[in-house]
């Protein structure tokens, strides 16, 4: 099937079958390999990407259905410089493998997009869909916290 | 050793990771990010049976399947795939049976693969495994350690279920328990546990002429390097392995997998690329377990509370087969079950069982954190029986700061420690004078919530190790560390380490730390590992010994290119190299620093070499290979406080403090992170993680979906901390920290669950302490019909 699919600001124009996941395509076709893969279930978040601007697994995303829509991934959220989060992710040491963080801080833009001031118990929860084995969360959430107060956070 | 260069002061300070910033960007490079011309991707197939016989495996249709390239059987490749590798055979008799990469006529766990496909792409690769149609003859499983050594038992292997038993016995142990006021008998569960890495297994193999390069998301480049050469007989200078970016591995890619053995054969048998990376739920069956003991320990004290005697019987699941370490994981808890406590006599023997699961191997910690478990969880039972704070008991038994260095009942030499220091700071962070009251104010009103409080103050060994104490024990390899350092033209510095991380930040502390020695700025220095065609030898990461072996050596080469940039700068300035003196970058002359050379001068001047002094080599490149005299003993003591509903069984961590002694801290912000993560592993085992099988065999948490790793919304935030107390043992003064947090943290929670349920006469809850498992344990406790419910 003929889709056509921005990807962090370029526009592609590929014949996928349908049954291509929308990660496997971002990987395999796009060649935009920052966004990992950790399961095949959609538990990890490990491939968080940002669709039309809403977060979305993109294990469990057919690439059809990505058809005219916008992606965003880790490699076209930052803007020039670093992305508020990925500043504070890299000053509260949010990571430690980094396998995961991909989709941690793409899964925690969203959460800022949604509730930009919000509290701990907020973002461990906004976070639940989201695995790191390294860090135990604690500097996650710290960071989340700081990007939340830092200004001009923008998703 | 450092004291001369200390002034550049990059050790303790909390640098900010040099890996980020490919990490947070997405630059990363995993295994699977890898794509080669002419690329074959492998699918596996793998026995849905825990036990049975292959009687036939038809590939037919699936090598006619669309992008198919090749489609091989076990039966295939009999001929030359070899047996993988158990470079830990801990006894003269062990039962080490044949473990052929891919089965040939039996399988013996679900999940062993039976047959791979190689394919265009992964998609074909994995429709064509779908065609695969093997028979199987299905077999009893065998799923219980103690029914697998009864008689009668069917036979995993011809040679029967046990693979070894292995004892350690030191002091008059009849006399211990002959006439003790008390003694314990408990027996524990340690439950059987999935890694979970982040990243998945990735193998990449590509084959030039005779030469192949394999990258791998493994630990061990330099081992696996050794181990594909015996196991293939390929010459181990045509092999170079690649570990790349690797996300995590906590011990699960410590070791030489099936898949990469088989890319290597089929990347041979096709003459072209090759890469396999596995599913979750491939990964869950097939990745190395974790844990799986039944310990059953006795333990004897006088009445006032002074330890007698410990007497630990271990059943070890060694799973189906034996992997790289999996006989020799129990055995490290063998001279850790006796702790931080003195006692006259203790003896420990372990058998190892052969059951139709996922083999088990090194898992955080391995063998440390199950014996820390059982003494830490005994030893709160002990102080219950005495109605004795459970601290208190503690420090009546504990080796005091001034007795150390300390020769331990197993055999050991503790060279340094202070557990006086680190409880107290864990009480007054953790407030335990208030929380026993409030626990008792909760107790006396009958409260539904109940409040517990455990304790771990718990020691491990690491710094894998001495390599004449790793022959002692009959593991095959040494346990030295290599570094190497380039002193480039420009006054830059490369530093080569054998150790390969996979999350520990090496780049950011190795960088402090040859900052101090060479008095270079932290900028200037370029780490580089995990390569064996850049870092040629090396023992790589596991059990905690990066910095504590590798940081050595890198110390130690560092002093060699400094004596070398000495004489060349006594030549420069024409003076006698003792009438030279050290200042961090630059050595000068004594009384006279204006009159001096600095580091990346001496650097350029080996590179023009015009008029370095004669018989002088124009290089300041150095080399070391350390092999430490001793472990490290970190230690720490960490309170848990739990609420406990009583009706619904569920816990609650309201608080958590861990103080941890891991001697000098070369980066306090790395340190933390490590004992947060390690603390966070150790919850998960407490409260939520589980192999579990069902009872033909076949893993039901094959998902994550059902294998419960925690979420930010499942853990609490941690109080840390140090005390200082430097190891004796090497340069660095460090001990480690890797695996800490996960070692101390499961007895503390479960003990603070145990805690607030001895009210109830709970004595223990088996692990994971899941709502229903804590309700059933004070149903039963109460003698109430919902026990048996």
């Amino acid at each position: 099937m003929k889709i056509s699919v921005t990807v962090d600001g370029v526009r592609y124009e590929d014949d996928v079958e349908p049954r291509l996941l929308l990660v496997h395509y971002l990987r395999d076709q796009a060649g935009r390999t920052g966004t990992p893969i950790g399961c095949d279930t959609t538990n990890c978040g490990a491939c968080t990407v940002l669709m039309n601007g809403m977060s979305v697994k993109s294990c469990s995303v057919l690439a059809v259905q990505a058809d005219g829509a916008e992606i965003t991934t880790i490699q076209g959220l930052a803007n020039g410089e670093l992305h508020p989060l990925q500043q504070a992710f890299h000053d509260e040491h949010a990571l430690q493998c980094g396998y995961c963080t991909p989709g941690m801080i793409i899964a925690a833009a969203d959460l800022l997009r949604d509730n930009p001031h919000p509290t701990e118990e907020e973002v461990r929860d906004g976070l639940e869909g989201n695995l790191c084995r390294c860090t135990g969360y604690q500097n996650i959430v710290r960071a989340v916290l700081k990007a939340a107060g830092s200004t001009g956070v923008t998703t | 050793m450092t004291t001369e260069t200390t002034a550049a002061n990059e050790i303790g300070k909390a640098r900010k990771r040099k890996e980020d910033a490919r990490l947070i960007t997405g630059q990363t490079n995993w295994t699977d990010n890898i794509t080669l011309p002419g690329l074959g991707y492998i699918a596996f197939a793998r026995s849905p049976y825990a036990h049975a016989r292959i009687t036939s495996v038809d590939l037919s249709e699936a090598k006619g399947a669309p992008g198919v390239f090749a489609v091989f059987s076990g039966a295939d490749l009999a001929a030359e795939q070899g047996s993988l590798p158990c470079a830990w055979p801990v006894t003269k008799d062990i039962v080490m049976p044949n473990h052929p990469p891919m089965a040939v006529d039996t399988v013996r766990y679900a999940g062993e693969i039976v047959a791979a496909v190689v394919a265009r792409d992964r998609y074909e690769a994995a429709d064509a495994v779908s065609l695969i149609d093997v028979t199987y003859e299905p077999l009893e499983p065998v799923l219980d350690m103690e029914a697998a050594l009864a008689d009668g038992s069917v036979k995993v292997h011809d040679e029967g279920n046990k693979s070894f038993t292995w004892t350690l016995e030191n002091g008059d142990l009849a006399g211990a328990f002959g006439d003790a006021a008390i003694v314990l008998e408990r027996t524990y569960r340690q439950q059987r546990l999935i890694p979970c890495a982040i990243e998945p297994r990735s193998v990449v193999c590509a084959p030039v002429g005779d030469e192949y390069t394999m990258w791998s998301a493994t630990q061990i480049p330099h081992v696996l390097r050794v181990m594909l050469a015996v196991v293939t007989g390929i010459p181990e200078h045509n092999l170079r392995v690649i570990a790349p970016d690797v996300g995590g591995g906590f011990g699960s890619k410590l070791q030489v997998t099936a898949e990469e053995v088989l890319a290597l054969l089929l990347a041979r048998r096709l003459g072209r690329p090759v890469k396999w990376t596995e599913s979750r739920s491939e990964g869950n069956m097939a990745v190395h377990h974790g844990r799986d003991q039944i310990q059953r320990i006795r333990l004897a004290a006088d009445s006032d509370g002074r330890l007698r005697g410990l007497s630990v019987d271990l059943l070890a699941d060694m799973g189906a087969y034996l992997m790289l370490v999996t006989p020799g994981v129990p055995l490290l808890g063998a001279f850790m079950f006796n702790a931080i406590y003195k006692m006259d006599a203790y003896r420990f023997n372990c058998t190892g069982v052969f059951t139709t699961k996922t083999p088990t191997d090194a898992y955080r910690g391995a063998g440390r954190p199950e014996a820390t478990y059982a003494i830490e969880h005994i030893m709160d039972d002990l102080a219950a029986h005495l109605h004795m704070d459970p601290l208190e008991l503690r420090e009546r038994n504990w080796i005091k700061h001034e007795e150390f260095p300390f020769n331990t009942i197993s055999g050991l030499t503790y060279d340094s420690g202070n557990y006086e220091a680190a409880t107290a700071e864990a009480k007054a962070l953790f407030h335990y004078d208030a929380l026993r009251m409030e626990q008792a104010e909760r107790n006396d009103a009958g409260a539904t919530v109940r409040l517990g409080i455990g304790i771990s103050t718990f020691t491990e060994m690491c710094g894998l190790a001495p390599s004449r104490l790793l022959g002692s024990l009959l593991y095959a390899a040494g346990g030295w560390e290599h570094a190497s350092i380039r002193m480039l033209p420009t006054g830059k510095v490369e530093v080569v380490t054998g150790s390969s991380a996979h999350g520990q930040g090496h780049e950011t502390a190795w960088s402090q730390i040859v900052a101090d020695q060479l008095g270079v700025p932290f900028e200037d220095i370029r780490v580089l590992h995990g390569d064996t065609q850049v870092a040629p030898k090396g023992m790589d990461t596991y059990g905690s010994r990066s910095l504590v072996v590798g940081g050595t050596a890198l110390v130690e080469a560092c002093g060699k290119v400094r004596d070398k940039a000495r004489i060349i700068a006594a030549g420069m300035l024409e003076v006698a190299p003792e009438d030279l003196e050290w200042t961090p970058g630059r050595w000068s002359v004594r009384g006279d620093p204006d009159q001096g050379k600095s580091i990346a001068e001496i650097a350029f001047a080996t590179f023009a070499a015009h008029a370095l002094p004669d018989g002088v080599e124009p290089s300041l490149d150095s080399d070391s290979t350390t092999d430490p005299d001793n472990f490290s003993f970190p230690h720490g003591t960490h309170l848990c406080a739990v609420e406990v509903d009583t009706e619904t069984g569920r816990v609650k961590i309201r608080s958590y403090v861990a103080v941890d002694d891991i001697g000098v801290v070369v980066n306090p912000m790395i340190v933390e992170g490590q004992v947060h993560g390690g603390i966070a592993q150790g919850i998960a085992q407490a409260l939520y993680e589980e192999a579990a099988y069902d009872s033909s065999g076949n893993l039901e948490t094959v998902t994550l979906a059902d294998y419960l790793v925690p979420s930010a919304a499942d853990l609490p935030s941690f109080v840390t901390a140090n005390t200082t107390t430097p190891s004796t043992t090497n340069p660095l003064g460090v001990k480690g920290v890797g695996e800490a947090g996960t070692i101390a943290s499961t007895p503390a929670v479960v003990n603070a669950i145990v805690d607030a349920l001895r009210p109830f006469g709970v004595t223990d809850v088996p692990m994971p302490c899941t709502p229903e498992r804590v309700w059933r344990a004070i149903a039963a406790a109460r003698g109430s019909e919902g026990a048996s419910a």
